[in-house]
C-alpha cells in the first residue's frame, strides 16, 4: 500500500539536464518543486576525481555510468516480423543514470538545428515538390521555428558557457566561425577550443576542397567562465577521458557544474534519489494528473501528490513513462494511427580512417569530448538535395575525442583479427592514424517506432519499452553520398591510405553509434500526429509537460544536446509565464 | 598551465618529456626506456581464484596465439592476460553484473545481440569444458596448430556445450584485448607492457599545453592508475563539494 505524501505544486521526473533546468525556473518561480531521480547522487568532488575517473574497462567497458540492465533495459528488433529481445547489455547507446543523468557523461558537441530541421516537412515540400520523398516518410513541422528558440539557445549556451566562433552574428557572416549556421544574436560566451592536428589537417583539406570548416562548438570550455548562476567553470585539460566519464576537472559543462548546487540550496526544491517511478496517476477523467506514484531504495511505495508533473527522463524513458500511464494513444504502424511511440529517430554516423605514415603522431589521446574541426556544407538544407533523391544531411569532422585503447586501436582493411600480423599493425597505427566523421539525420518512417513490450518486464514487474527499428533507404542514401564526401577530405589530409565505412543495413544494438535516441513523444501543431503541443504539453493531459530529444519529430545532422536545452528554457518559459498563470491547454 | 588550481598533483612539464618537430618536419621520439624489464621477466605467477587447472591451461596456450610476444613487444602471457581474465570471470562481471538475466530465452538476430542464459563465468567454463573434452591436447598443438584451431573456432559454428565456437571465441578476443590493454590493478597489462608499446599514456593526462603543438612525439612513460599519485584520489581541495 503506497504512502500519500504531502501535496506538492510540481513533481519533477528525473534530474538530470532538463530536470535541472525546469526545477532551476519552476522554484524561482515561487513552486515548490519535488525531484525524483531513479540513480544516485553524484558530484564532481569527490565521484569524478582522478585517477579513478580515468578508468577505461570500469567506465567505458563495463559503463559504470549508464543505466544498469539487470534492472532494466529495452527490447529490440529490426522489424514489426521478428520479436523483439531484450539488449541483455547496454551496448549500442548509453541512457545515463544518476544525478545529472546522460548530461555527466556526455561529450559536450552543442549545436543549434537548423529552421529547415524544425520546418522540414513544409520546406522541404517547398524547395522539391510535396512527392520528393514516399509516402512511408512521416517527418513533420516541430510546430516551432528556429526563430521561436533562438533566445533559448542563447540562454542555453550562456549557462554552459559554451566555446566557440560565431560565424553568422545577427546576419552578419564572420569569416573563422561557421558561416552556414543560422544567424546568433550573441557571439559564443567563451573563445573557440585549441585545435589537436588531426583537426588541423582536416581543415586544411577541408579548405582545399572548397569547403568551410570551424572549430566544433564545446562545452567543455577553453577558458574559466562564470554563468549567470554564479558558477565558475574551469578549463579543458584535453585528458582524453570526456565521453563515458565524469568531468575532475570542472571543466565540463553538466548539470552539477552549472545550475544544480543552486537549485539544491533552495529550500522550495526537494530532491529524492533512488526513487524508481511507476507510473503518473490520472483522475478519474483521465484528462488530468493527480501525482506519481514511485518506489524508493528499500522498496516502499509512494504517492507523491502534485498539480504539475514535468517528464525529464532520457529520451527513451519518456515515452516509456506515457506509454506505463495510458496517457495518449499509442502508436499502431498497421493503421499509422495513434501517436505516443511514433517517429522514433535516430543518428546515421559514419567514418574515414586515415592511416598515416610513422612521422605523423596524431597522439588521439590528446583530446577534449569537443575540440574537433568540422564543415556545415553538407548540413541540414545547406545542399541542394534535388537530383540527389534523399532529405537530410550530416557534418563531416575530425572531431576525436579520445585515444583509449580497448576502444581505439584501428587497422588497415585487410588486418587479421589476432595474432602477430594483428598486433604488428595496432603498433603501428595506434598513434598514426585520424578519424574523419560524418553525423548525420535520421528520418522518420512509419515502421520505426517504440511500444511497450509484450513479454519481457523489469525490476520492478513493469513492461520493458520495445523498438522496432532499422535505417531507411533514405538515411542508407544519405550516408552512401556524405561518407564519399569525407572520404574526398580524408584523401587530402596526407595520410597513405583511407578506409571508409558508409553506414549499412540492418541497424544492429550491439554496435555503439550515438546516444541520439530521439522521438515517440514529438511536438507539434496537430493532436492527431503529435503527443505534445508547441509547448512540449500533453494534448490530452494538460497538467503533464514532457521534455527530451523525445519530442523531436525526425532527428537532424547535428548532435541534439543543444535543442533539448532550448527547449527546456523554452517549455519552462510556457509554463511559467503561461500556464501558472491559467492551469489548462496552452493550445485548443 | 591556465588552470587557476593550484593543486594539480604535479607539473606536467617536469612529468612529460617531449621532442618538438623537427624543422625538416620529421618527428624523433626518444626511445623508451624498458623500467623494470627485469623484474618483468621473475614475475611471480599469479594465483588463479576462478579457473581449475584445465581451464588455466587452454585459456593460456590460446592467449599466447592471439597476442603472441614478438618483436614489438611481450604478448598476452607476459602481459598477465590470463590473470586478468581469472579476475573479471570470478568477480562481479562473471557473475553477471549489469546483465539482463530475465526469461524467456530465445536465440534471435545477430543484431539483437547475446541472448544466452550463461553468465560471463559460466559461459566460458562451459565452452572450455567442451574444447577440453572434445579436442583434448590444444595445449601439446605446435603454435601452427593451434592458430588453425583458433581459426576454425573463429569461422565455425561448432557446438560447445550450448556455446556456438564463433560466439565463444568472439568473447575470449575480447576479454584478451581488454586484459592487454586494460590498467595493470586489473591484473593484466602488466607493467603497462601494452600501453609502451603503443605509446598510450595512461590514467594521468593534462595535455592544455601539448594540444596545439603539433606532431610532438610524446615519450613520457606511461601512468597506471594504482602508481599515480602514489595510489591517492586526486581531490580538487580549493573546490568544495557542493
Amino acid at each position: 500500500m503506497a504512502t500519500r505524501l504531502k501535496e506538492t505544486d510540481v513533481v519533477m521526473l528525473g534530474v538530470g539536464l532538463v530536470g535541472s533546468i525546469i526545477g532551476r525556473e519552476l522554484t524561482k518561480s515561487g513552486l515548490e518543486v519535488v525531484g525524483l531521480e531513479r540513480g544516485e547522487p553524484r558530484y564532481t568532488v569527490p565521484d569524478f576525481q582522478a585517477p579513478a575517473m580515468h578508468d577505461e574497462l570500469r567506465y567505458s567497458i563495463r559503463k559504470s555510468l549508464m543505466m544498469d540492465a539487470a534492472k532494466e533495459t529495452y527490447t529490440f528488433r529490426n522489424s514489426v516480423n521478428e520479436t523483439a529481445l531484450p539488449m541483455r547489455r547496454i551496448q549500442g547507446f548509453l541512457p545515463g543514470t544518476g544525478l545529472g543523468g546522460s548530461a555527466v557523461h556526455w561529450n559536450g558537441q552543442t549545436y543549434r538545428f537548423h529552421d529547415a530541421d524544425f520546418r522540414m516537412r513544409t520546406l522541404a515540400t517547398e524547395r522539391y515538390g510535396k512527392d520528393f520523398l514516399g509516402p512511408e516518410y512521416t517527418f513533420q513541422d516541430w510546430g516551432v521555428s528556429y526563430a521561436d528558440l533562438e533566445p533559448y539557445y542563447d540562454r542555453f549556451e550562456y549557462l554552459l558557457g559554451v566555446s566557440g566562433k560565431a560565424g553568422n552574428l545577427q546576419g552578419k557572416k564572420i569569416a573563422g566561425g561557421n558561416v552556414l549556421e543560422e544567424a546568433r544574436s550573441r557571439e559564443y560566451p567563451t573563445r573557440p577550443m585549441k585545435e589537436p592536428y588531426g583537426s588541423a589537417l582536416f581543415r586544411k583539406a577541408a579548405e582545399g576542397l572548397g569547403h568551410h570548416p570551424f572549430t566544433q562548438p564545446s562545452s567543455n570550455l577553453s577558458e574559466p567562465y562564470t554563468n549567470p548562476e554564479g558558477m565558475t567553470l574551469n578549463t579543458c585539460m584535453f585528458c582524453g577521458f570526456c565521453e563515458r566519464y565524469g568531468c575532475e576537472h570542472f571543466a565540463k559543462a553538466s548539470p552539477q557544474t552549472v545550475v544544480l548546487p543552486v537549485l539544491l540550496k533552495d529550500p522550495k526544491f526537494k530532491l529524492r534519489t533512488q526513487c524508481q517511478v511507476q507510473r503518473i496517476n490520472l483522475d478519474s477523467s483521465g484528462r488530468n494528473a493527480t501525482g506519481v506514484t514511485y518506489i524508493d531504495s528499500q522498496g516502499r511505495e509512494f504517492e507523491q501528490p502534485a498539480r504539475l508533473v514535468v517528464v525529464g527522463l532520457f529520451a527513451l524513458n519518456n515515452v516509456r513513462m506515457l506509454l506505463l500511464s495510458k496517457i495518449g494513444t499509442p502508436y499502431d504502424p498497421a493503421s499509422g494511427k495513434g501517436v505516443v511511440g511514433r517517429n522514433y529517430s535516430y543518428q546515421t554516423t559514419s567514418g574515414v580512417n586515415v592511416f598515416f605514415d610513422q612521422n605523423t603522431n596524431i597522439n588521439p589521446f590528446m583530446r577534449s569530448g569537443a575540440s574537433g574541426t568540422l564543415i556545415a556544407d553538407f548540413v541540414s538544407d545547406n545542399f541542394d538535395h534535388a537530383k540527389l533523391g534523399f532529405l537530410g544531411g550530416a557534418y563531416i569532422g575530425e572531431v576525436m575525442s579520445h585515444g583509449r585503447p580497448i576502444e581505439f586501436h584501428p587497422t588497415p582493411p585487410g588486418t587479421p583479427s589476432w595474432g602477430s600480423q594483428w598486433k604488428k599493425a595496432v603498433v603501428r597505427h595506434y598513434n598514426h592514424t585520424a578519424v574523419v566523421s560524418t553525423h548525420g539525420s535520421s528520418i522518420s518512417t512509419r515502421y520505426n517506432y517504440l511500444d511497450l513490450d509484450p513479454t519481457y518486464k523489469d525490476a520492478w514487474g513493469q513492461p520493458l519499452m520495445r523498438m522496432t527499428f532499422d535505417f531507411p533507404e533514405n538515411d542508407i542514401k544519405l550516408s552512401a553520398f556524405v561518407t564519399e564526401r569525407a572520404a574526398e577530405i580524408a584523401n587530402a589530409m596526407g595520410g597513405k591510405q583511407i578506409a571508409a565505412s558508409p553506414r549499412k543495413r540492418p541497424y544492429t544494438s550491439t554496435q555503439y553509434q550515438s546516444t541520439h535516441n530521439t522521438g515517440g513523444t514529438i511536438m507539434g501543431v496537430d493532436r492527431s500526429t503529435s503527443v505534445l503541443n508547441r509547448y512540449c504539453q500533453s494534448w490530452d493531459v494538460p497538467n503533464v509537460f514532457v521534455i527530451g530529444a523525445s519530442c523531436y519529430p525526425q532527428n537532424a545532422s547535428y548532435n541534439p544536446t543543444g535543442t533539448v536545452g532550448a527547449l527546456a528554457y523554452w517549455a519552462a518559459d510556457a509554463i511559467v509565464s503561461k500556464y501558472i498563470r491559467s492551469p489548462g491547454p496552452l493550445m485548443s | 598551465m591556465t588552470t587557476q588550481d593550484g593543486s594539480l598533483p604535479s607539473d606536467p612539464g617536469r612529468r612529460r618529456l617531449f621532442q618538438a618537430v623537427g624543422a625538416a618536419g620529421v618527428a624523433t621520439a626518444l626511445p623508451l626506456v624498458p623500467v623494470q624489464a627485469a623484474q618483468q621477466q621473475a614475475a611471480a605467477k599469479q594465483a588463479y581464484i576462478f579457473f581449475n587447472p584445465a581451464e588455466a591451461t587452454f585459456i593460456e596456450s590460446a592467449v599466447a596465439r592471439l597476442i603472441p610476444k614478438d618483436e614489438t613487444g611481450p604478448g598476452a602471457i607476459e602481459a598477465g592476460v590470463p590473470n586478468y581474465i581469472d579476475k573479471q570471470l570470478g568477480g562481479a562481471w562473471g557473475a553477471g553484473e549489469r546483465l539482463y538475466r530475465s526469461g524467456p530465452w530465445q536465440q534471435g538476430a545477430a543484431t539483437q545481440g547475446y541472448q544466452l542464459p550463461f553468465t560471463p563465468g559460466e559461459f566460458f567454463r562451459t565452452a572450455i569444458r567442451a574444447i577440453n573434452e572434445k579436442h583434448p591436447g590444444f595445449a601439446t598443438l605446435s603454435p601452427q596448430e593451434q592458430d588453425k584451431f583458433i581459426d576454425a573456432l573463429q569461422k565455425g559454428n561448432e557446438d560447445l556445450g550450448g556455446v556456438s565456437s564463433n560466439v565463444f571465441f568472439a568473447s575470449l578476443l575480447e576479454v584478451t584485448i581488454e586484459g592487454f590493454f586494460a590498467d595493470p590493478v586489473y591484473g593484466g597489462n602488466r607493467d603497462m607492457t601494452s600501453w609502451k608499446m603503443i605509446g598510450f599514456p595512461g590514467a594521468y593526462a593534462d595535455f592544455y599545453e601539448y594540444v596545439d603543438k603539433h606532431n610532438v612525439a610524446y615519450t613520457a612513460p606511461p601512468t597506471s592508475l594504482a602508481q599515480d599519485a602514489n595510489g591517492r584520489i586526486h581531490v580538487h581541495v580549493k573546490l568544495k563539494r557542493t
